[in-house]
């Protein structure tokens, strides 16, 4: 990818004089050299924390859950499992106690998955949209406000910075049948218990703790947009919202597929706010449970189905994301490269 | 959010106006305070109130007075007791220990190449940055079955050790993350002149970089220890009762009577573990706001 340059200037000495041409030659590869130095303790910690792991789950995903074996009746120690162990949670078969192949039984975590899913990518696309809304209003209301910017920084600044099991706690108060919520609006909402709600008052603590990030990452994309783009759109007769939609939103969209990409990616992997919230509960019993709160619940019970299931996991959020920078995340490099380029 | 709304249609029956408008600056400002003040309850409201039930009675838990009302310091005396099998203070020096380990492990290995992937050419660098960027939004439950087994294979759960690593895989792509984009802003001809004067690479580094990056620097080392700091899900698998940290402390958080949860004995849990945060983020708000938007703006 990025080996033109290096490559190219060993191989055109022609028409310079022999030492010069040299010495900069050994600049070039000693540079190449210490790069690759810099950035390899990282990769290497990488590759131990993060490649290691996905490879030994992607290995036990493809191995039986040690167990009774149903046709012997003798305990077994595993084995290879084919894709069974996917085939398990994607078409829903589970083996029974006789040994047949069955559609899982309702109640048992296999027959949880496509809940799951539902429930994960739902969260995703609400909370994805309101807190994309709402932040953008918050950020117009910051980019305008000169006398209490500094009030309002630190206030946006206050959510982001309680944890997350901390904020489910609050929440779980505030969301309590006798708790302020019910107070406010005056109704007698069972939040954390029946289906609907539970799911909503996860999105609503979702929306509270995550929007003030998608605001500082729009604000910032609003402030690099210079003054004389409105001025000059307003001479030309563009109204408030012609110009938000013409000037303001072209000109903030990079930084607005950032924040989005950020985000889609971090509810599709959502634990702590439904997993302490509403315990994955609600209503049918597991209305608020996400996949990655799926695969907590299946390790104590095999882990080589649970690996499967957090490989579905992990491709499913790889998908997402290709998909995402195949249609903007080239650039997230390059333009990092290029302003790098422009700035020298 | 009705204000927000006003100021929008406010700028635009202001259109012809020069900059010092009449009336329509009077309304686009009223508008605009409206808009704030939306913002900073709707940001701070919750928050006041967990620490107004910090404070209250354990007998007025649910009273709904907005004000502080049967004032007490019970609860913080009952967050940090012991009786109940609760370890507060233990789940504080636990997070404090796993945070400090990981901020640093993070910040030495990744300060090299941040260096690197901002300031020389070399060959795989798109590569190196899109392996970060990709390993800063994995997920961490595909680390957990395979992590969880492991340790418990080796017998390491419950450890410090089978806490800090997994931690490592969010807290060092983030780091190398945030400090690129810091280092990208930083005045590069002083390290052109530094190797003038005959400094090398390393040297110029060392001798003008670091102390120029020592806000960056510092910056990402807070966001770091925050994201170590906030993490549960790992820790509530991979820990156990004398290692947790105060996420996983405060979610299992055990009252005097089996199936009632202790509310204000939590709100007062939460505040303790809050506190500092809040302090140490509106103290370096500018940079943590630069810190966390230029990922996003600059990548």
């Amino acid at each position: 990818m990025a080996s033109g340059t290096g490559a190219a200037t060993v191989e055109t000495p022609t028409g310079m004089p022999e030492g010069r041409e040299r010495k900069r030659n050994q600049n070039r590869l000693a540079e190449e050299r210490l790069g690759l130095y810099l950035v390899l303790p990282t990769l290497l910690l990488l590759g131990v924390v993060i490649l290691y792991p996905v490879v030994k789950a992607i290995v036990m995903s493809f191995q039986k859950d040690a167990g009774i074996d149903p046709a012997t009746g003798m305990f077994v120690e595993g084995g290879s499992a084919g894709f069974s162990n996917y085939t398990h949670w994607l078409l829903q078969q589970c083996t029974t106690a006789s040994g047949q192949t069955v559609s899982c039984p309702p109640g048992t975590l296999g027959s949880q998955f496509w809940d799951a899913v539902a429930v994960t990518i739902f969260f995703t696309v609400v909370t994805v949209v309101v807190e994309v809304i709402l932040g953008m209003l918050m950020a117009l209301v910051m980019n305008r406000a000169f006398k209490g910017r500094g009030l309002l920084r630190a206030s946006v600044l206050v959510p982001w910075s309680i944890p997350t099991a901390v904020t489910a706690k609050l929440w779980f108060f505030m969301f309590a049948f006798d708790g302020i919520v019910n107070h406010v609006l005056g109704t007698k909402i069972l939040w954390t218990s029946d289906a609907w709600p539970a799911r909503f008052a996860v999105i609503i603590a979702d929306v509270w703790k995550t929007t003030p990030f998608i605001a500082l990452l729009l604000l910032a994309g609003l402030q690099l947009i210079p003054d004389e783009l409105f001025e000059a759109a307003r001479v030309d007769g563009a109204g408030a919202w012609q110009r938000f939609l013409n000037v303001t939103i072209p000109l903030v969209r990079p930084a607005l597929m950032v924040a989005v990409l950020f985000r889609v990616l971090d509810v599709l992997r959502i634990y702590d706010l439904p997993a302490i919230l509403t315990q994955g509960g609600g209503g049918s019993g597991h209305a608020t449970t996400t996949l990655s709160i799926l695969v907590v619940n299946q390790i104590r019970q095999g882990y080589n189905k649970a690996s499967a299931l957090s490989t579905i996991t992990f491709l499913l959020i790889f998908l997402v994301a290709f998909i995402f920078v195949k249609f903007l995340g080239a650039n997230v490099i390059k333009t990092q490269e290029s302003q790098r380029k422009a700035a020298k | 959010m009705a204000s927000v709304t006003t100021t929008g249609s406010e700028i635009q029956t202001s259109t012809p106006a020069p900059p010092h408008r009449g009336s329509g600056v009077r309304w686009g400002a009223i508008g605009s305070y409206a808009g704030i003040a939306a913002i900073v309850i709707w940001c701070l409201a919750p928050f006041y109130w967990m620490v107004v039930t910090a404070f209250r009675d354990v007998g007025y838990t649910f009273d709904t007075t907005p004000w502080p009302t049967h004032v007490t310091l019970d609860n913080f005396r009952t967050a940090f007791s012991t009786d109940l099998g609760n370890h507060l203070a233990r789940a504080l020096v636990n997070s404090v220990i796993i945070g400090i380990c990981t901020t640093a492990i993070a910040l030495i290995v990744g300060v090299f190449a941040a260096y690197a992937l901002s300031r020389l050419q070399f060959r795989g660098k798109f590569i190196v940055l899109g392996v970060v960027l990709g390993a800063s939004m994995f997920p961490g439950v595909a680390l957990l079955t395979p992590l969880f087994q492991l340790f418990t294979n080796i017998h390491w759960i419950g450890t410090y050790q089978a806490l800090i690593i997994p931690d490592i895989s969010f807290a060092l792509p983030l780091t190398v993350y945030t400090l690129t984009a810091f280092f990208a802003e930083m005045p590069w001809e002083l390290e052109q002149a530094a190797k003038i004067d005959g400094c090398t690479p390393g040297q110029a580094f060392r001798l003008v970089l670091l102390p120029l990056a020592a806000p960056g620097l510092f910056t990402t080392a807070i966001l770091a220890f925050i994201s170590s700091w906030n993490e549960y899900l790992l820790a509530s698998e991979l820990s156990n009762d004398s290692t947790q940290p105060v996420t996983v402390a405060i979610a299992g958080f055990t009252g005097a009577q089996p199936h009632q949860e202790p509310y204000t004995t939590v709100m007062a849990a939460g505040t303790i573990v809050t506190i500092p945060l809040v302090i140490m983020v509106l103290l370096f708000q500018r940079r943590i706001v630069a810190g966390l938007t230029a990922g996003g703006v600059k990548g």
